[in-house]
């Protein structure tokens, strides 16, 4: 039971959440390796705990946004942008000039030009 | 049992822009590391796409070329992953509206036959930068120069069956790219490179084998001999009652073999979605129809008519066809002399043995078409004889001269066809040879054909290689056959 | 100086009644004097701003001046500044000197604008409450024990306590017009395309919008003249001409539809918010308006559908922090995977992990049709239900959040936070226009409780009308002259 479900201290309720007339459907319920496997991806370390932490609150969000499957959009188009336009056509032109020094000014490590990183093994 | 390969090619052209495909930064080789990587390649925080309009009309270029479909809506996606060279931690490509759709390119195989390789669809890309290894310390160096650099990725159909064929085809498309101008082809700069698709499957099966993916193989050869190998491999595992798995491997050239690259193994999940600061392409058919009539003469077009209008060879046309400059070499001797037959047999003969053995590209060629051809007409209107017109070539090629005309005139080669002179000579010879004179008319009559060489080389030798050689056999024919 | 428009500001260096060097002095004063309490402000430019103080009089004795020169204000820490720290709130950017400008940047400066700093906001602007900053709350200057809303609260609360008299925010789901409710002053979201996008440190790439934030809707007007308008950098940025936003400030309403739609005023929706807008409302009636309820059917899908689309492109967008080219990196990384993991996981905040990965699960294979596709689908009837409404009415009415400014720390958990966005978030999915304005009160307390905003959306680039409905409005009442007990006492 997603907004309607167990109470969560009463200034942490949100008053106007009966108002969503939502049935409960689950794709599937998000577990701890989901979380790992997505940190991972993102290469956000997380430790155990902190993982089990996001679990509690992904699975709400996602609880939340489960809703949508109550919406029938058969042959709905999919919307990627608000507007309908099409993409403009830059001249191929060559308009930038070396600015090296200054953008590796903000940068953590540099050596000759280069932005060092850990070695990369191929 | 009998194994039958399948092969599919991925080929990426880094397409002949003079900025990169989001950004206006210069696609220029071998600058100072990151001198060309501006606020876009670099991924900096707030920057924002904007498509270069070569990248996408060399892309449809491409397209027409190859007979493929052009969707009026392309749409660039996002490719998620993390890597030091790939700055904003994904690429953007066309994932599942690419803008060229399935096409096919006709390869021609060693024996002179055809084949038609089936594309499956190309789509643009950015490139990634480079590591490079060299030791900072334990670190390695990003530069990010050819980040954005526009790719167009050739995904070919699983059509190919050998790896002459896979050569055939990645040779086809080399040549496809490289007529249209849309890329330089350059595989030793990574212009253009190249992943494989091999399995290997019982003949007769219908399903296909579990494949190997060979990255970065970058060379016709290495691609060759990667499948090779690869081919071996997979048998060996397979008759030995193994299993190939499905992985990327890399090809080492030093140790001619492919091996595991388990490092980058990791189950991938690219999480392709729309790139949402790029808006759907969409490209109306008088943009098309105007890239359409722009298209140059494309090598298949080219190897019919060399065939059919001006009557070479299958082999002489493909051969002739092969790249563009070879081509235009070839066009420019023809209108320069006039005979098409004349002008292929000396380009591929003369020219390319004397470019081979220099390790030489027929653009550096040092005697230019034109001269060449002048060259060839010398020949044809009988100024000079073949064997004059071979140490005229090489008097070219070495620069004693600016045309072949100086040449004749310096050397003295103009060919004596003042029947007199020639008669002179003939009795000349035949006055100081009366023993192969006594030969030749002892000898029956079907044999003497064979013994007249030996007068022929005496008098061509008294010409110093001047004298027109059919003059000279004629001749020599009629005054000895008198003597019998 | 601290309590005037724009427009009255203009008037006065225009006039000579002071000068911009001596306004930017004032204001500098009086940030360094109050800005400890509200924390409002990341970066103070003190110098920068003398500087262009000092060329804006120049230009006025030169008769150059246009009508924002030597104007001061202070711009969301979302956008570029070269030079100048550019932190989007978080400790992955906190030594982040943007070696650029933001279009929006470009454009204030070149009209002559006098920035005077960098505002707080939540971390990469994910937030309603800017209690996601790296560089600690913001408070709301009618009640230090109340959120200034977010993300973009600290440049609300920044205007509301006197320090600036507008400032630059961004809206991804209601991140200008929220705080701006919440802070009591005016803020527009314009349509998605009419503001460049370049520069701005990217959340949501297909949400993010630019706009002004101000005392009044007629402030508002004179800057969106200044930073509309096509950017080719952008290829999100619309070619469209620009209007002079100020000439129909004033045009008559009579006759003007206004929709009420059905959804915005359910069940959740705090009573005293509820009867300020009705007052509102009661207000263009007199006007000349006439009023009519309307329904946006999947409006209550609109908050599931932007946790799908707004996380998933944040995902993306914020995968170049890598601790590679720029930004915050661990110390002495072991490897590739060490420095990636720990470099992002000790730069980024809670809510912006908590985003990365939701974004990350709702595309990975195997979820990308149901949680993706499906929630672009939806965008698309959330869309079609306001195109359908402007068919009918001119502009829509509601409020901008269901209750006034909530008290700092009372929303922990992050559902019930986001779904503090109800009313906002579907314009972004739709890329429609819309203002606050303030139009009342509630809470009771302290003196006159907390500001209540009045949410005006129209079709797209309706921006001139919307600005002159809430113009119109703002003739006939008083709320935007209001001012905080704390800004007043602090005069």
């Amino acid at each position: 039971m997603p907004m309607h479900g167990p109470a969560r201290g009463a200034s942490d309720m949100v008053p106007f959440a009966a108002c969503f007339p939502f049935e409960d459907i689950r794709i599937m319920a998000l577990e701890h390796a989901d979380v790992l496997r997505a940190a991972h991806l993102a290469r956000l370390g997380l430790s155990e705990d902190d993982a089990a932490h996001y679990l509690d609150d992904l699975g709400r969000i996602l609880e939340m946004v489960d809703q949508l499957q109550a919406l029938d959009t058969e042959g709905v188009a999919p919307l990627a942008h608000p507007l309908d336009a099409t993409q403009r056509l830059r001249a191929d032109e060559v308009t930038e000039t070396d600015q090296r020094d200054r953008f590796q000014r903000c940068a953590p490590a540099v050596e000759q030009g280069l932005y060092l990183v850990p070695r990369v093994v191929e | 049992m009998q194994w039958e390969t399948v092969i599919g090619l991925e080929v990426h052209v880094q397409l002949a822009t003079q900025s990169k495909i989001f950004s206006g930064a210069s696609t220029a080789f071998g600058a100072e590391p990151n001198t060309q990587a501006c606020a876009v390649d670099l991924g900096l925080p707030g920057v924002l796409p904007v498509l270069n309009e070569a990248a996408v009309a060399m892309a449809v270029q491409f397209g027409l070329a190859i007979h493929a479909e052009i969707p009026e809506v392309s749409v660039f996606d996002r490719k998620n992953y993390f890597y030091p060279d790939l700055p904003k931690g994904y690429q953007t490509s066309q994932m599942y509206h690419p803008i060229v759709g399935a096409g096919e390119v006709e390869i021609t195989l060693e024996d002179g036959s055809t084949k038609r390789v089936g594309v499956h669809h190309a789509h643009l890309e950015e490139d990634a930068g480079k590591s490079l290894h060299e030791d900072f310390h334990g670190m390695t160096g990003i530069d990010l120069n050819r980040a954005g650099t526009p790719l167009l990725e050739i995904v070919s159909e699983p059509d190919m069956r050998s790896a002459k064929e896979a050569a055939a085809y990645l040779k086809a498309i080399h040549s496809i790219v490289t007529y249209l101008g849309i890329s330089d082809g350059n595989m030793a700069e990574g212009s253009m490179r190249c992943d494989v698709n091999v399995s290997v499957r019982p003949e007769g099966q219908e399903s296909f084998g579990t494949r190997a993916e060979i990255k970065n193989v970058n060379s016709f050869r290495f691609v060759e001999r990667a499948i090779e190998f690869e081919v071996e491999r997979q048998i060996e595992l397979l008759e030995d009652g193994g299993e190939v798995i499905q992985e990327t491997r890399l090809f080492d050239p030093e140790r001619d073999e492919t091996r595991s690259m388990r490092t980058k193994e990791e189950a991938n999940d690219y999480r392709y979605f729309p790139c949402p600061d790029l808006l759907p392409v969409v490209l109306d058919a008088a943009y098309v129809d105007h890239l359409r009539e722009a298209l140059p003469e494309l090598p298949d077009e080219k190897r019919a008519r060399f065939q059919g209008e001006l009557g070479l060879s299958a082999y002489d046309a493909g051969v002739l066809s092969a790249s563009r400059a070879m081509a235009e070499y070839f066009e420019a001797v023809k209108d320069a002399c006039g005979d098409a037959k004349q002008a292929a047999n000396w380009v591929q003969g003369e020219l390319s043995g004397a470019l081979n053995r220099e390790g030489l590209a027929i653009t550096d060629s040092p005697v230019s078409a034109r001269q060449l051809g002048e060259l060839i007409g010398r020949v044809i209107d009988d100024t000079i004889n073949g064997k004059a017109a071979k140490q005229v070539f090489q008097a070219l090629w070495h620069g004693e001269g600016d045309s072949a005309d100086a040449i004749i005139e310096a050397k003295g080669l103009k060919q004596v066809t003042d029947t007199g002179a020639i008669e002179a000579m003939i009795d000349r010879v035949i006055a100081e040879s009366p023993a192969q004179v006594a030969q030749y008319r002892d000898a029956e009559p079907e044999k003497r054909g064979k013994m007249i060489g030996y007068f022929v080389g005496q008098v061509m030798k008294a010409s110093r290689g001047t004298a027109n050689p059919q003059q000279v056999n004629q001749l020599l024919k009629e005054k000895l056959d008198a003597l019998c | 100086m601290h309590d005037k428009t724009l427009t009255e500001l203009a008037a006065c260096l225009a006039a000579g009644e002071f000068t911009s060097r001596e306004l930017t002095e004032s204001l500098l004063a009086r940030i360094d004097r109050l800005d400890g309490e509200i924390n409002s402000l990341i970066t103070v430019t003190p110098d920068a701003a003398r500087e262009a103080a000092d060329r804006a009089d120049a230009a006025r004795a030169k008769g150059e001046a246009g009508p924002l020169t030597g104007l001061p204000l202070a711009i969301k820490d979302l956008f570029c500044t070269d030079g100048v720290l550019t932190t989007a709130g978080s400790r992955m950017l906190a030594n982040f000197v943007a070696p650029y400008d933001a279009s929006v940047v470009e454009r204030l400066k070149a009209a002559g604008t006098v920035s005077l700093g960098k505002t707080n906001l939540d971390e990469f602007a994910m937030g309603s409450s800017n209690e996601n900053s790296h560089f600690g709350p913001v408070k709301n200057p009618w009640d230090l024990a109340a959120v200034p809303g977010g993300s973009s609260g600290g440049s609300a609360a920044a205007v509301a306590a006197g320090l600036v008299p507008a400032a630059m925010g961004t809206d991804t789901g209601g991140s200008i017009r929220q705080p701006a409710a919440f802070c009591g002053i005016t803020g527009l979201k314009p349509t998605y395309g009419r503001v460049s996008r370049w520069g701005i440190i990217a959340y949501a790439s297909s949400l993010d919008q630019a706009g002004p934030m101000a005392r009044t809707a007629e402030d508002c007007a004179l800057l969106l003249n200044a930073i509309a308008g096509h950017d080719l950098r952008d290829s999100t940025s619309v070619a469209r001409g620009v209007p002079d936003y100020t000439e129909e400030l004033a045009a008559p309403l009579s006759g003007l539809k206004i929709g009420l739609p059905r959804e915005y005023f359910g069940d959740g929706l705090d009573p005293e918010v509820e009867s300020a807008v009705r007052e509102a409302v009661k207000v263009y009636e007199s006007l000349g308006a006439t009023v009519r309820e309307v329904s946006l059917p999947h409006t209550h899908y609109a908050i599931p559908a932007y946790y799908v689309i707004a996380p998933a492109e944040a995902s993306a967008n914020l995968s170049r922090y890598d601790g590679v080219r720029f930004g915050h990196r661990c110390e002495a990384p072991t490897d590739l995977i060490d420095l990636y993991e720990r470099s992002r996981a000790e730069g980024f905040g809670e809510e912006v992990k908590r985003r990365i990965l939701i974004g990350t699960h709702t595309l990975s294979e195997g979820f990308f049709d149901a949680y993706y596709k499906k929630a672009q689908q939806v965008r698309r009837l959330i869309r079609q239900d306001f195109l359908d409404a402007f068919e009918e009415v001119d502009v829509l009415m509601g409020p901008a959040s269901p209750t006034p400014a909530f008290d700092l720390g009372a929303r922990k958990d992050p559902v019930s936070m986001y779904l503090q966005d109800i009313y906002t978030i579907a314009v972004n999915l739709a890329g429609i226009p819309g203002i606050s304005v303030p139009a009342g009160f509630a809470g009771g307390r302290p003196a006159e409780g907390r500001p209540v905003g009045l949410q005006i959306l129209g079709t797209h680039f309706a921006e001139a009308r919307l600005l002159n409905v809430a113009h119109r409005f703002q003739q006939a009442t008083d709320w935007h002259l209001r001012r905080p007990a704390f800004a007043e006492e602090n005069a």
